[in-house]
């Protein structure tokens, strides 16, 4: 029986309970055995990306002490989180330390949601039953920086029922950035205000993105302008079904 | 660092105030470049293995600046043009006046240069007497408007064909038509005699060709090849980061440029410059003079990673990709080089106490670097310069404000002592509830009100860990 280790994310654990919930339940379901290491708290990456380098160290060994107790896989729901403990944590410490060699062993089993699914349980269909048109939202890190540019639209492929309409501007960024939207909060804004115009030009009713930040982002602009779309964690959609819809 | 000091670039205060022409007249330029761009792409298989070929010669050349500068001069000298090093901005200017007063020039005319932009060499050159004429039509835009460029190769990108005429009906004394064509006639009318008059050229390049001396200029007007032929003087002004080895890199850099920058295979004019007229029967300036510029480049190049920013051959496609550039224009980064590459040009170049905010002026989404025709990490080098803002390292003092230096202390104590983390996690979604209106919080304190200026926050739900654990107390109680 596969185990992995649940990596919420700070966004995850603060604002997105149930997509937390679905999330073990639909792994659990898989057959995967679960750990929940609950000294975890965020990856260190608004620090990081922010340029404070030498303060995000601390937290960085927080996190990998939280999951160095297990040598399970370590599965989450964001890729932008789970780059920065891919690609930037072994950037942290110098090469010959321990918090090096600790660092690229905790990358090398760290994987996003989709991925994890797709590429390490080879899994795209997953039961899920969601009779909607849904359009897609292409995360920046997520892409680019983990370079998954297939997974999510396997796993929504596999959907019953599920009509999948082509996002205009699939790629560009939704204005989130992490401390972006409050260092430019105008900037932010105009991006954000571009993506969900071309959302609701799509014709969907239902948008999907693998990212907190971006849902967080694209919900919030969907709900100020009064759309009737809803922004959904891939998660979210994955765990619906017939009988009781999503949950 | 330059020798000239530069104001603070406040690109926070800037974007609070965008004129909406901007971001629909830049949006629709640069949505036909990219769509160009990818057009191009497709048709050559070997464009991602020419991207790398590009960055490999771009990255060894400056390596290697110093030996490849000392070949070029040689070459230059050898084709019989004259070569002049300016360790300044302002060593540059002079240079250029002398040639231009020794010359006894009253009338300069200009093909588009980045280089000249960075030494101001138009106020100068006025100051002393010297008429400077913009030649390509979008300089000659923005020097009618007083503007300095919104675009590394589109520097008119931010005003739509409605606001070209009325600039040009106020400026010229004329009533000029919103005519894309009818404009080009107009400028193309004023210029050829300006032309026909200057007692001097002044350019950029594109290229330096050390192999032979040969200054390469890729334009689409043809004004840069009158500026070049028709004076007798010749005057290049060119940043030291624009050597290249030789021909054979050349046809990399030429296939790689036009593509990214236009969608073009090719731009219409590719103009080779190996020195002046030979004889009397030949075309051409009777004098060429290059200026080199380092201008601070020589310090950056000791930085191992913020020197990847001079493989850039100003092809512009950065800014075309770029949500951010699209959303605020050209002027937004304060100084002539806009976009990403200019959020990681100008700190260098200016010293982050003037420049602090371009680094942060990103979302980091990497659409940049998936486009750089020479790889340059535009995001890894972002990252690089707030890190010199925040901490500072050996080329600067830290320049960030004393608040938020605070504000991430404290932030990076509560990550890091998980207990202060999970204490707060249970306290937030109780403080935050007072601020719910109907399932989202509209409106919250400060620093999170500046989220909610643009859009709700959704409630602080925080209920995973205590889910996670009844369940697991639960599953203790009920054997299965």
């Amino acid at each position: 029986m596969p185990k992995a280790q649940l990596f919420i994310t700070c966004l995850g654990d603060q604002f997105y309970t149930r997509t937390l919930q679905n999330m073990t339940n639909l792994l659990e379901r898989l057959g995967v055995e679960l750990i929940f290491p609950n000294t975890q708290t965020c990856c260190g990456q608004p620090l990081f990306n922010n340029g404070f380098e030498d303060k995000t160290r601390a937290v960085a060994l927080n996190f990998m002490h939280a999951f160095a107790r297990s040598d399970a896989p370590i599965v989450g729901p964001s890729g932008s989180c789970v780059s920065m403990v891919k690609h930037h944590y072994p950037e942290l410490f110098p090469a010959g330390t321990p918090e090096h060699a600790l660092a690229v062993e905790i990358a090398a089993r760290s994987f996003e949601f989709t991925e994890y699914l797709v590429n390490v349980l080879n899994v795209t269909d997953v039961g899920a039953v969601y009779p909607h048109k849904v359009t897609y939202h292409a995360s920046c890190h997520y892409l680019r920086e983990m370079g998954l540019k297939t997974e999510a639209k396997a796993l929504l492929g596999a959907v019953r029922g599920l009509e999948f309409v082509q996002l205009n501007e699939e790629e560009t960024c939704c204005g989130f950035g992490g401390a972006f939207t409050v260092t430019y909060p105008e900037v932010s804004r105009s991006m954000m205000e571009n993506k969900v115009k071309h959302i609701v030009e799509s014709g969907a009713d239902t948008v999907i993105t693998c990212e907190p930040g971006c849902l967080m982002n694209i919900a919030g602009g969907l709900h100020k302008i009064g759309s009737s779309v809803r922004a959904m964690h891939i998660i979210d959609l994955l765990a619906a079904s017939e009988k009781e819809g999503v949950r | 660092m330059s020798g000239d000091s530069h104001a603070y670039i406040g690109f926070e205060e800037y974007t609070a105030h965008i004129p909406a022409s901007i971001p629909s007249a830049v949006q629709q330029a640069t949505s036909r470049f990219v769509g160009g761009r990818a057009a191009r792409v497709a048709e050559l298989p070997q464009f991602e293995e020419l991207r790398q070929i590009g960055s490999d010669i771009r990255l060894h050349t400056i390596e290697n600046l110093d030996y490849y500068l000392s070949r070029l001069e040689t070459a230059v000298q050898a084709a019989g043009g004259r070569v002049h090093w300016a360790a300044t901005a302002e060593d540059a200017r002079q240079i250029v006046l002398t040639i231009a007063k020794e010359h006894n020039v009253k009338l300069a005319v200009k093909s588009k240069s980045m280089a000249t932009e960075e030494i101001e060499l138009n106020h100068a050159l006025q100051a002393a007497g010297i008429e400077a004429l913009e030649t390509d039509l979008g300089e000659y835009i923005i020097q009618l408007a007083g503007t300095g460029p919104s675009h590394i190769i589109v520097p008119a990108v931010h005003l739509k064909k409605e606001e070209i005429a009325a600039l040009f009906s106020e400026k010229l004394h004329i009533n000029a038509p919103a005519d894309p064509v009818e404009l080009t006639r107009i400028a193309r009318e004023i210029l050829r005699e300006k032309f026909l008059s200057a007692e001097m050229g002044i350019s950029g390049a594109n290229f330096l060709v050390a192999e032979t001396g040969t200054l390469v200029m890729v334009t689409n007007e043809g004004n840069g090849r009158m500026c070049s032929t028709m004076p007798d003087l010749h005057v290049a002004v060119v940043g030291i980061d624009k050597v290249i080895p030789d021909w054979e890199s050349l046809t990399v850099f030429l296939k790689l440029l036009a593509r990214s920058a236009t969608g073009q295979k090719l731009s219409t004019y590719t103009q080779f410059i190996s020195g002046p007229r030979r004889s009397d029967d030949e075309f051409g300036p009777k004098e060429f003079h290059l200026v080199l510029l380092d201008n601070g480049r020589s310090e950056i190049l000791k930085d191992p990673v913020g020197r990847e920013v001079f493989k850039c051959i100003r092809c512009g496609a950065c800014a075309n990709v770029c949500p951010v550039y699209k959303n605020v224009g050209g002027f937004a980064y304060g100084w002539f080089i806009s976009g990403p590459i200019g959020a990681i040009f100008a700190p260098q170049m200016l010293g982050t106490p003037a420049a602090r905010e371009l680094p942060y002026a990103s979302t980091l989404c990497g659409a940049c670097a998936e486009v750089c025709p020479v790889k340059i990490p535009i995001p890894t080098i972002l990252r690089h310069l707030r890190r010199r803002v925040a901490q500072g390292d050996e080329f600067s003092p830290a320049a960030m404000p004393a608040a938020i230096s605070a504000i991430s202390g404290l932030a990076s104590l509560a990550l890091a002592q998980n207990w202060i983390y999970r204490f707060g996690t249970r306290l937030l979604p109780f403080m935050m509830s007072i601020f719910k209106r109907d399932g989202w919080i509209p409106t919250a304190p400060y620093p999170l009100s500046r989220w909610t200026k643009a859009r709700p926050l959704p409630p602080f739900t925080a209920g995973f860990r205590q889910w996670w654990s009844d369940r697991s107390n639960s599953r203790k109680d009920t054997p299965r």
